[in-house]
């Protein structure tokens, strides 16, 4: 590992300075990710901004009804909050769902939006990788691509975003916010995560040396009526293969509103809006889910080894709709 | 606004199981490192040291964590438990009586992180955290009973080569049952209820552990 400086922040316009917008500083929240990737020569940062003490940890209501979360909230905090599990239960499940006890506890709530890929290529500084490299190639789309992306990737790179809890918070529109020296700003986080072109390396709209400090979700009766469901390839304490997060309104039997977001198919959480419009106004039945699911995954382009995927995020589709229509008319 | 001149090493105290060790650290120093290396705290086991198989887990400020992710100069200024530190006068943890007891281990190398994990999953459970196998999370369901698959899946950060997950389990669900309600719940019931504001006291409670 490359020597480094540490600075620990204690207010934001503080860890602002001592950043500095310096592109070789990065902002260090529970390590869990970044620490790791400097072990691995990925990440060589010359200086750390320990941001974890920042007076940002809370969760608490809105006064419309919605939720504002810290940034450095860490996830266990997040997942064992009240309000996040009678109001948006899958996001709480979401975030159970990731990593190990010991892990949540360490993680942040910024730091989760913004963890990298776990692709072998881009963790190993002995392969060719586009998103750590640019220009140097994606040996993931002739080689190791069975967890990789089926959505939105492009042939410059293949890689999925690792996050359960950014699937949850994308179905429920959360608005990111943060700082800069220059002042703050907001990204929902749809427009958060660029998309893959070819520039993979660019990952997020984020201005330069900018701190994120919080996501607000806004007021969403709908997502009382949620569920996280995650496919992995051992029963607990992995990444997906395929993740859902789903909230339904059915009324009369018919869906009134519908979320939906997938995780482990793409760069980035996916929004499945176009399932969603299949699913709003109608009849809320397996033929109705299917249909939902088809027009999403139209637009998959699987990979020789990971067409699995299609198959797996239709069937997670149909499963999980069906449980909340089930819920719903309860 | 250009920050001080750089430094790559800092002189810090870590409070470690009820004392202060000042030493100077290479920023690189891993919590883990500095413990084993340079205060003689071989209890803690190096594993993997990428944070995936949790021999490495101790306390932090009540709650666990992997030391092998946790930068030693960024644990200044927090309570840290090691194995070392669970006894109370000659008397082992009841954590640690169970795991002798029901033979929770086989080689003994990963059985440090086990019991450190495990006391905070009885803590974590004993202040009504769900986990990804409760059925209902919403907090009107009620604290999920603490059975085995809970135990597995609350556990499942901390692996055991020797495949001794049986008795592990016996263990955790016996201790469980058996770990007085002044040394379960005090660390991570303060921090899990202060969620609903920031935290106001980020290391005064393991005292009780």
């Amino acid at each position: 590992m490359k020597e480094f400086d540490y600075r620990r922040a204690l207010d934001v316009s503080g860890a602002l300075a001592l950043l500095d917008a310096d592109p070789d500083a990065r902002f260090l929240g529970g390590g869990t990710n970044l620490v790791d990737l400097m072990k691995a020569g990925v990440e060589r940062p010359a200086r750390l901004v320990d941001v974890r003490e920042l007076p940002l940890a809370g969760v608490e209501s809105t006064a419309d009804g919605g939720l504002r979360i810290g940034a450095t909230a860490t996830n266990s905090d997040l997942a064992a909050h009240p309000d996040v599990r009678r109001r948006y239960p899958a996001l709480a499940q979401a975030v159970l769902a990731g990593a190990s006890g010991q892990l949540r506890n360490m993680a942040t709530v910024g730091g989760n939006l913004l963890q990298r890929t776990r692709c072998g290529y881009f963790a190993d500084v002995t392969k060719p990788c586009n998103k750590r490299v640019p220009g140097s190639g994606c040996p993931a789309v002739g080689g190791e691509h069975r967890n990789h992306a089926v959505l939105g990737a492009s042939e410059h790179c293949v890689a999925v975003h690792p996050s359960d809890m950014g699937v949850a918070l994308t179905a429920f529109d959360a608005v990111v916010s943060y700082e800069t020296a220059d002042g703050p700003g907001e990204l929902p986080i749809a427009d958060l995560y660029l998309p893959v072109g070819d520039t993979p390396h660019r990952e997020t709209a984020l201005p330069p040396g900018a701190l994120i400090t919080g996501v607000t979700l806004p007021p969403a009766p709908t997502a009382a009526n949620s569920r996280y469901r995650k496919v992995r390839e051992r029963a607990s304490y992995a990444f997906a293969i395929g993740s859902i997060a789903a909230a339904l309104d059915v009324r009369d039997g018919v869906v009134r509103d519908a979320r939906l977001a997938f995780g482990a198919v793409a760069s980035r959480p996916w929004r499945a809006r176009a399932a969603e419009r299949v699913l709003t106004g109608a009849p809320a039945d397996a033929g109705t889910f299917a249909a939902a699911a088809d027009a999403e995954l139209a637009a998959a382009k699987p990979l020789p080894h990971n067409g699995y995927k299609v198959t797996l995020m239709r069937n997670l589709v149909v499963a999980v709709l069906t449980e909340l229509a089930e819920e719903a008319t309860r | 606004m250009a920050p001080a001149p750089t430094s790559t090493y800092s002189a810090i105290t870590l409070h470690i199981n009820g004392e202060k060790h000042t030493l100077s650290v290479d920023h690189r120093t891993t919590l883990l490192d500095a413990l084993r290396e340079r205060l003689d705290l071989t209890g803690t086991k190096k594993g993997c040291d990428q944070g995936q198989c949790g021999a490495c887990t101790v306390l932090l400020d009540g709650r666990r964590a992997v030391s092998c992710l946790q930068l030693a100069v960024a644990a200044e200024g927090r309570e840290i438990t090691t194995v070392e530190g669970l006894a109370e006068d000659g008397r082992l943890h009841p954590v640690q009586q169970a795991f002798l007891d029901l033979d929770g281990y086989q080689c003994g190398y990963c059985t440090p992180g086990q019991i450190c994990s495990a006391i905070a999953v009885i803590e974590e459970h004993a202040a009504g955290w769900p986990s990804a196998v409760t059925e209902d999370v919403r907090p009107e369901a009620g604290p999920p009973p603490l059975t085995d698959d809970e135990i597995r899946e609350r556990m499942s950060g901390n692996l055991c080569r020797c495949g001794a997950y049986v008795s592990i389990v016996q263990a955790v669900s016996r201790a469980a049952a058996t770990t007085p309600a002044d040394r379960a719940g005090t660390g991570t019931t303060t921090r899990a209820h202060g969620a609903d504001t920031d935290s106001t006291d980020p290391h005064g409670t393991e005292a009780a552990a």
